[in-house]
């Protein structure tokens, strides 16, 4: 999947369908909502940090996108709930995906 | 639709132990025939297999293993809820008609590979259950203003029921201190508010009523299923502090049966993790929001086992596959009052809840008299 390329490269994007316009996630070739071609939106994104905990030093936050998407990221200050944050860094290491923010 | 009831059922204790998956499923199939030598294994339709093990064509070879030639046979895998999803399996099977009595065995290995979902990569580096649980931890903390110690009880609470659980992987009982000095794996998590992975099996013969009255006097029918699957990605749930799908699957299962939950006299619920108990009580409601503690903890200080009496996951141990089909063994035998020592107070109506990867899906089941 080209979501994936991208990613591997250190870009991460959201598919966005074509039809629609529904942002589409997990990442899909195509739309949950009216099955059409998913296209990548490619921008730098402001995430909100939705709930966090931490192991060890390092942070880990549920992050949501565009109000809908959300991933798990790690963060190594301490986050706060509601805090806007970019990806720093994202990519696939052994067939997992990882994201940092700050 | 026709009656289902519960004929029979066999178990096995769970341990660490390294048994082959074929061994451990056999184990508890011959425990059922062993304890129920009238069975004719010729009237068995189906056999159903409830396991996230790798191993191929496991039904076949229990069968073959156990001296069965079923119309039917075939694995079953839905993570944590797998053993629920293939009872409901077996009660359309015979509810339908094509089959009159059918075999539901469940096993796992302590190092099952359905501990993780590897396909969720929305959760990025944090695949293992430990990190959503401590986002539950945190969030319903927050929320209801419920400390650590307060969660503790749910584990002071199972590891005590447990112990009357002859089954059990727990051996030992613990107090909150024990719980908080427990080995941190998070600022929200220690490792004693966490069901361990174990190897185990158990198995349940479930048939029509016509069957279920010629082999049994004392007769279990399920007479609620409720089913909910709201995602399969943790980072979907729109709660962090409730459980949707769970919501949903009671609500079904208890209308099925004509039920409210304050008819509810016993429940095996699925505490995958310390949170996770008052969040069903909640969910499925046995308490307002918020008020799910308060039970589990007068149920703790009064010794009634009305919530877990085998002692959860937290105390039986988690053998995937076969946890589902352990949570209605135990209300079977509630509802039968063959508990022993674990024994409620001659309940009537039994609910089992089941669930996988974090509360994304959701199976309830009503047993009854």
């Amino acid at each position: 999947m080209s979501f994936e390329k991208e990613l591997e490269k250190g870009q991460f994007c959201i598919p966005e369908c074509m039809v629609c316009k529904k942002l589409v996630w997990p990442p899909s070739e195509f739309c949950d909502k009216c099955n059409g071609e998913t296209s990548l939106k490619k921008e730098e994104f402001d995430g909100k940090i939705i709930e966090f905990s931490r192991q060890n030093e390092e942070y880990f936050c549920m992050v949501e996108f565009c109000d809908s998407i959300r991933i798990m990221a790690k963060m190594t200050t301490c986050p706060k709930k509601d805090q806007t944050v970019k990806i720093s860094k994202c990519g696939i290491d052994k067939n997992n995906y990882f994201f940092h923010v700050i | 639709m026709s009656k289902v009831g519960i004929v029979a059922y066999g178990t096995m204790p769970f341990s660490k132990e390294d048994h082959k998956i074929e061994t451990i499923l056999h184990k508890s199939t011959n425990n059922l025939f062993q304890k129920n030598p009238n069975i004719d294994k010729k009237e068995i339709d189906a056999v159903l297999v409830s396991t996230n093990n790798n191993s191929k064509y496991l039904s076949p070879i229990l069968s073959e293993m156990a001296g069965i030639q079923p119309k039917i046979a075939h694995s079953i895998e839905s993570l944590c809820n797998s053993g629920t999803n293939s009872i409901v399996s077996a009660f359309s099977y015979i509810s339908s008609g094509l089959a009159d009595m059918v075999l539901v065995s469940g096993a796992e290995r302590y190092d099952s590979p359905g501990q993780i979902l590897e396909w969720d990569n929305s959760r990025g580096e944090f695949k293992h259950p430990i990190f959503w649980a401590s986002i539950f931890s945190k969030s319903y903390k927050e929320e209801y203003g419920i400390s650590d110690e307060e969660l503790a009880i749910v584990s002071v609470k199972n590891h005590k029921q447990a112990k009357e659980n002859p089954n059990a992987l727990s051996k030992k009982t613990y107090t909150v201190e024990d719980v908080m000095n427990s080995k941190k794996l998070t600022d929200d998590l220690k490792l004693l508010n966490c069901s361990r992975p174990c190897t185990g099996s158990a198995s349940i013969l479930l048939a029509s009523e016509e069957i279920v009255k010629k082999y049994t006097n004392s007769p279990i029918w399920i007479t609620g299923i409720g089913q909910k699957t709201t995602s399969a990605g943790f980072t979907k749930n729109t709660s962090l502090s409730s459980m949707e799908s769970t919501k949903l699957a009671g609500k079904s299962a208890l209308e099925m049966a004509n039920h409210n939950i304050s008819e509810i006299d016993v429940a095996e619920v699925h505490d995958a993790f310390s949170v996770c108990e008052p969040m069903i009580l909640e969910s499925l409601g046995f308490t307002k929001p918020g008020e799910g503690m308060d039970m589990i903890k007068k149920l703790n200080e009064t010794n009634n086992f009305m919530i877990n009496p085998r002692g959860g996951l937290i105390g039986s141990g988690h053998p995937l596959g076969a946890t589902g089909i352990s949570q209605t063994i135990e209300i079977a035998q509630q509802l039968q009052n063959t508990a022993e020592n674990r024994q409620t107070d001659n309940p009537k109506t039994g609910l089992v809840h089941n669930m996988s990867a974090a509360a994304t899906s959701s199976t309830v089941l009503v047993l009854e008299k």
